[in-house]
């Protein structure tokens, strides 16, 4: 007992510095006050949640997933299912079970039912997927994502096939949104310091020694990767939420891999790598599309032009990897050890 | 029998391009343990490098308009280049690093690229007339077969015992394989580590110039997205057949092809759409029964 309390006592500063970080960019889209750069921290969040989820399981078990994007479409799809007015359904997707069709549950349960939505389908896959590892494990779960997209885009009457699903009613407060992502952050957190996740990060970083200790690693894994799943599936959520259309290509390649090399570039071994990768990079993206619609520098505008964007954002991230190869948080945590939580070390 | 021969042809061509992708991503990774996502936009890049930069919905066609025996050296040169370059300017600086951070920066390399021919093409896909008087299709014992497809196949088989040639009987092949089955022992023993890379970079652009110019021919247009699905079968390919083995990645890629030919054929009628599903249901099962792929060098034993 001891022991526990300590690690939480040394780590518990991780989350709440996270969480204020994450509250200072609320603070800012509040002052400032215009509608698209609401937006732009909506979409702050909801990749928040995202790369939280894909740590969970990528962090902490060292596998590469490419698949878990398909866990948001899941979710994404789910919400929509529940939400669309019932006569919009009926008429869109005609497949569904007569439950579904005639359901119209609130923004909350239906978020939170999609994610267990996607959890359930994580843990179905986890339990085929997580006895392999490596490379295999990492292209195992790019055919689930592969596998999911297909059904997705070809399964007419139940998800309107590759046609938009509209009608899901968006939601634009910037505060559901950030109190999921800190939801989010602390189960993220509580997972890592838990028996389980402690288990799986020794696997990850000696897997012989942790299997001779008695540890399951398939069974720690699929823990971790069911979690990450629900996590996936509440992010997905969020995004038909936030802009009211889902299509099956939108949680495809691009995404995965946005959300990855925000995580790699944060440090994919740390929670405060994945918060903050993706805090920076949407930054820098950020002032990238200012720069793009003109900004005004001593009596001139500076315009680049349009698709230097993302080049630019390409080389920013070839150029923080060449020089930081573990991300920018060198796979530590942000820790906090002077006031107020100087007290909780008294006894270490 | 010609349904039977028409089937055959579809698996062989369809497979010829996967193996020539699984192929030109597995000899990347034997030397360097690089996945290399940049792939697909080498084919891209490759495709569009026969016309002239321009947004106009039109397409300009520039290289494309030189004859056959100029163009296609011409295009594999500017492959194996893009490709040689990647490994100078980003690749070269990653060599210690984890796989995970080389597969990032080689996916943000593609992004590069990607974003770069937007800009001076515009993301619209163009259409251009390269050798289409190849679709015509030939009779073979009595099956009617695009002469395209007959082309691609002799074209991969070519490739293919070419490389083999190169890689058994000359001393840059020895090196290679070599540095693919223990690259610190190759350096050791007197391999040039950067040569041998170089080598790689260069043989795997040109093949991915090889896709793009059949890809061009078979469908009459040039799109951004055109090299994404080829290079991501192909990964899947250079996993099943086993990770660093060549021969592994090419019959995968044989396999793959015709698995996905076969299931349109054999699949029931509702059930066509999500052939595609199937496909990477059998990947998933094939990888449950054989982690290390079918055809795994002992090299690639995990431990544990």
């Amino acid at each position: 007992m001891a022991a526990r309390s300590s690690i939480l006592a040394k780590t518990v500063s991780t989350p709440v510095i996270l969480i204020g970080i994450l509250l200072i960019v609320a603070l800012v889209a509040l002052l400032v006050k215009s509608g698209p750069f609401n937006q732009t921290v909506i979409d702050i969040f909801i990749r928040v949640v995202l790369v939280v989820g894909l740590y969970v399981f990528i962090g902490n078990s060292g596998v590469i997933s490419f698949g878990h994007i398909g866990f948001t479409c899941l979710g994404a799809y789910a919400t929509a299912w529940l939400t669309i007015p019932p006569p919009m359904k009926k008429m869109a997707l005609p497949g569904l079970p007569d439950i579904i069709l005639n359901a119209k549950l609130p923004f909350a349960p239906a978020i939170v039912l999609a994610a267990i939505f996607a959890g359930v389908c994580a843990l179905v896959f986890g339990k085929i997927l997580m006895r392999l590892s490596g490379i295999a494990a990492s292209i195992a779960t790019f055919a689930m994502l592969a596998l999911i997209n297909q059904v997705y885009s070809n399964w007419e009457r139940v998800t309107g096939a590759t046609s938009s699903v509209v009608g899901i009613p968006i939601n634009r407060s910037i505060w559901p949104y950030a109190i999921c992502a800190f939801v989010v952050v602390i189960i993220a957190y509580l997972y890592a310091i838990s028996r389980s996740g402690l288990a799986l990060r020794s696997a990850r970083d000696e897997a012989t020694a942790a299997a001779a200790s008695g540890i399951d690693i398939p069974r720690e894994r699929l823990i971790a990767f069911t979690l990450s799943g629900v996590i996936m599936g509440l992010g997905g959520a969020l995004y038909a939420h936030s802009v009211g259309v889902v299509t099956p290509d939108t949680f495809y390649l691009g995404l995965t891999f946005i959300s990855l090399s925000m995580l790699v570039v944060g440090g994919m071994n740390s929670l405060s790598g994945a918060v903050l990768g993706v805090v920076i990079l949407s930054t820098i993206i950020q002032i990238l599309r200012w720069f793009e619609k003109g900004v005004p520098i001593g009596g001139t505008t500076l315009t680049i032009p349009n698709g230097l964007q993302e080049i630019a954002i390409g080389i920013v991230m070839i150029v923080i990897l060449m020089y930081r190869p573990s991300g920018l948080t060198k796979n530590r945590e942000l820790v906090w050890r002077g006031w107020p939580f100087r007290g909780l070390f008294g006894g270490a | 029998m010609t349904a039977v021969l028409q089937i055959l042809f579809d698996a062989l061509s369809l497979g010829s391009l996967y193996a020539l992708g699984a192929l030109g991503i597995a000899l990347i990774f034997g030397v360097m343990r690089l996945v290399n996502f940049a792939h697909g936009d080498y084919i891209a890049f490759c495709v569009f490098a026969l016309l002239w930069p321009s947004i106009d919905a039109a397409a300009i066609v520039f290289i494309g308009k030189l004859p056959s025996l100029i163009l296609i050296p011409l295009v594999i040169a500017i492959g194996a280049g893009l490709s040689v370059l990647s490994e100078i300017v980003v690749f070269r600086r990653f060599r210690n690093a984890n796989p995970a951070t080389m597969m990032i920066a080689s996916f943000a390399l593609g992004f590069v690229i990607r974003y770069f021919l937007l800009m001076l093409y515009s993301s619209r896909p163009k259409s251009i007339d390269l050798w289409s008087n190849l679709s015509l299709p030939i009779e073979i014992f009595g099956a009617r077969i695009p002469l395209l497809q007959v082309i691609t196949i002799c074209t991969t088989i070519v490739v293919l015992l070419a490389l083999t040639a190169f890689l058994k009987r000359t001393r840059f092949g020895l090196e290679m394989r070599a540095a693919a089955e223990n690259f610190t022992m190759a350096r050791m023993l007197g391999v040039r580590a950067n040569n041998v890379i170089m080598l790689a970079f260069a043989l795997s652009g040109a093949l991915a110039a090889a896709i793009g110019l059949i890809l061009v021919t078979q469908t009459g247009t040039v799109d951004i997205q055109m090299g994404v699905s080829v290079m991501l079968v192909a990964f899947i390919a250079t996993v099943i057949g086993g990770l660093g083995s060549l021969t592994g990645a090419v019959i995968a890629g044989f396999l793959i092809g015709g698995a996905t030919v076969l299931m349109q054929v054999i699949l029931p009628v509702d059930a066509r759409p999500f052939r595609d599903a199937f496909v990477y249901a059998a990947v998933i099962v094939t990888l449950i029964w054989r982690p290390n792929g079918l055809f795994a060098p002992k090299s690639a034993k995990q431990r544990v």
